[in-house]
């Protein structure tokens, strides 16, 4: 592991049209980290994602990777980039038209070299690592949710991904395969070296997995702290984090 | 002092009735009583609301709820106005004789207050929309022509072998709209040629003319019907699904996935679709010429009392090779424009359900209306041109 921060970003401004969602951001995320985006619903969490991994393009300020940057690089090392990421969306999004096996074969068979058998192996491969061996010629639709989920994390970590981004990975799973899920989120992080960036608000994967994180503020429309989110549980002396972090029960007392 | 009684009609237990009481000079009492719920009938709050507007004097207002049997929204819908009509009035409202139930929702209401900005309520003038309108359309064309620019760039990028498309979308999409389109277009294209035969045929008779049908049908149909026709049933049939396959994706994030992997929608999605498209058209069209030739041989050779080789050599003398290339040169330009309205109404289709349906109609739209368009101003360059 390197010392250098592996994602920096720098007083980055989020807005749809005129419409701010968050303003003055500035963290960084450690080589290996499981880093957590954080805070209540409509905070724009999601959105801060869209623009790490350069859905959105932000209205001021930058995103660096291993110190290149992101937004003001041109558009091949962009792509280059983009190479190095894995994003499971907060449904799966996997492509409707294609099966399992098809969706995690595409992108091998559009930036690799590998014969057609070899791909074959490797989509079996990955698909056993996410549970989900034997499901290779089902489409999207005839699977569940939770199924879907994994099989997006499969096709994520097709390309060998050094940087892993989950959308609200536990959104919609009982607590079970929440669990589940956050115990292969460890266990491939310590096995591929990856760093995670996660967006959640389930305090329990929080805690469990997190060792750093960024809280925003819907009220304040920018981040309110930066660091473990266990530390800021214990220490931290802004209300509205406390209030997060401990459902409620410690901070202000307004609810 | 005075008191009325609005008592509605209903004679079943646990009628609801409201007694407006004053029993002190600064003071109104709303005395409500029986079962406040959904389905019966109640006092309206424009009585209260008038007696707190019209009663001189009155500084306070209370609640007398004791007769009250049963509550249930309609009654904290009728307790939040007269509180919000009293409240307006600068009046000290005494909440205490109201059930705790209905004190707590009510506060729970009030909790957070409505959103000022949401801009709902005054709308913009109607100068200001047709402003606003003519904006909007500008923006629309802008773009269009942005997308059929990225599009070009991509064609470009295709022809120098940078691009990626899937051979298996591109053979899918040609059997789509190639082979799957047949049907329809025999069906329509037949039936054109049947009513321009017939539109004719009343007219030439009068002149013993009728042969010259076959020159009508023959040049109407390669010229302009047989690609206008299949143009207008691709649109409604191709340029749709393209639209609600796209808006579908970006519902899904199955764009955004396609993006983060480096893999561009425009390459990817529009690319494939694009070309089948352009390439499908003018065979169709070819093949609604045919048909539609045979619909007027049909009325010819049944109604007219034609002969068939007669009609055939007649036909063959009319139509030379300039309209049949005039009509698939248009079958190919809108072919591009149907293509390129289905796609960009689906790529630029928002986050919902309503917003896919929204998305396959302004496809059809603005496919018909840019194959009108393009029609009448290649007419017009054709003519020019003497083509």
């Amino acid at each position: 592991m390197t010392d250098g921060p592996c994602i920096a970003v720098q007083d980055l401004d989020m807005a749809y049209g005129d419409r701010v969602i968050q303003r003055n951001l500035t963290f960084t995320v450690n080589r290996g980290d499981i880093f957590i985006i954080m805070g209540g619903s409509g905070c724009g969490k999601s959105t801060l994602l869209r623009s790490m991994v350069g859905l959105l393009p932000p209205a001021r300020g930058d995103v660096a990777y291993s110190g290149q940057s992101f937004w003001r690089a041109d558009p091949a090392v962009r792509e280059r980039l983009l190479r190095r990421f894995g994003i499971l969306y907060q449904a799966g999004a996997l492509w409707s038209s294609m099966t399992l096996a098809e969706n995690v074969a595409l992108p091998l068979g559009e930036f690799t070299t590998l014969r057609p058998d070899e791909i074959r192996e490797l989509v079996s491969l990955k698909l056993a690592l996410v549970g989900l061996a034997g499901y290779e010629d089902f489409y999207p639709s005839e699977i569940s949710g939770g199924m879907r989920k994994r099989a997006g994390l499969a096709r994520a970590l097709a390309l060998d991904p050094d940087i892993l981004f989950f959308d609200e990975p536990s959104a919609g799973l009982d607590p079970i395969s929440s669990r589940r899920l956050d115990d292969l989120i460890l266990e491939l992080r310590d096995s591929l070296g990856a760093t995670v960036v996660i967006v959640t608000h389930e305090l329990a994967s929080i805690f469990a997995i997190g060792n750093n994180a960024v809280f925003l503020d819907a009220a304040t429309k920018t981040m309110l702290a930066t660091g473990d989110p266990k530390v800021l549980r214990a220490e931290s002396t802004i209300p509205t984090v406390r209030q997060f972090l401990t459902r409620g029960e410690e901070g202000d007392g307004h609810a | 002092m005075s008191a009325h009684t609005v008592v509605p009609e209903q004679s079943v237990q646990d009628t609801c009735a409201m007694v407006i009481d004053h029993p002190a000079e600064d003071l109104l009492v709303l005395r409500l009583s029986g079962a406040w719920r959904i389905g019966k009938a109640l006092p309206s709050p424009d009585v209260a609301r008038q007696a707190i507007n019209q009663t001189p004097g009155v500084r306070r207002l209370a609640f007398d709820t004791q007769g009250v049997t049963a509550w249930d929204s309609r009654f904290l819908a009728f307790a939040g106005q007269v509180i919000t009509e009293g409240t307006a009035r600068q009046l000290t409202v005494d909440r205490s004789g109201l059930p705790a139930g209905v004190r707590q929702l009510l506060d729970l209401a009030a909790a957070v207050p409505a959103r000022q900005d949401t801009g709902a309520g005054v709308g913009p003038s109607w100068l200001a929309r047709f402003g606003l309108g003519g904006i909007a359309f500008a923006q629309n064309a802008i773009a269009m022509l942005a997308f059929l620019g990225e599009a070009a760039l991509s064609v470009l990028m295709l022809l120098r072998g940078k691009a990626r498309v899937r051979r298996i979308d591109f053979l899918q999409f040609l059997q789509d709209c190639g082979a799957q389109a047949l049907p329809i277009v025999t069906l329509i294209s037949f039936l054109v040629g049947v009513i321009l035969a017939y539109v004719g045929a009343i007219q030439l008779r009068q002149f013993g003319a009728q042969i010259y049908v076959a020159d009508l049908v023959g040049i109407a149909m390669t010229r302009e019907m047989g690609a206008m026709m299949t143009a207008i049933i691709m649109a409604g049939r191709t340029g749709a699904a393209f639209a609600a396959q796209l808006g579908t994706m970006q519902v899904n994030e199955e764009i955004d996935a396609l993006t983060t992997f480096g893999m561009p929608p425009m390459q990817f999605l529009v690319l494939p679709r694009l070309l089948a498209l352009a390439l499908m058209m003018p065979l169709l069209t070819l093949y609604a010429d045919l048909l539609g030739i045979l619909g007027g041989a049909t009325v010819g050779l049944g109604l007219l009392q034609l002969g068939g080789v007669q009609y055939y050599l007649r036909t063959a003398a009319a139509v030379d090779l300039h309209d049949l290339s005039a009509g698939l040169i248009k079958s190919i330009v809108f072919g591009i424009l149907v293509a390129i309205a289905g796609c960009l109404r689906g790529m630029e289709c928002g986050r919902s359900s309503a917003a896919v349906g929204r998305a396959a109609t302004a496809a059809v739209v603005t496919g018909i209306v840019s194959i009108i368009v393009s029609d009448a101003l290649l007419t017009v360059v054709f003519d020019l041109l003497g083509f």
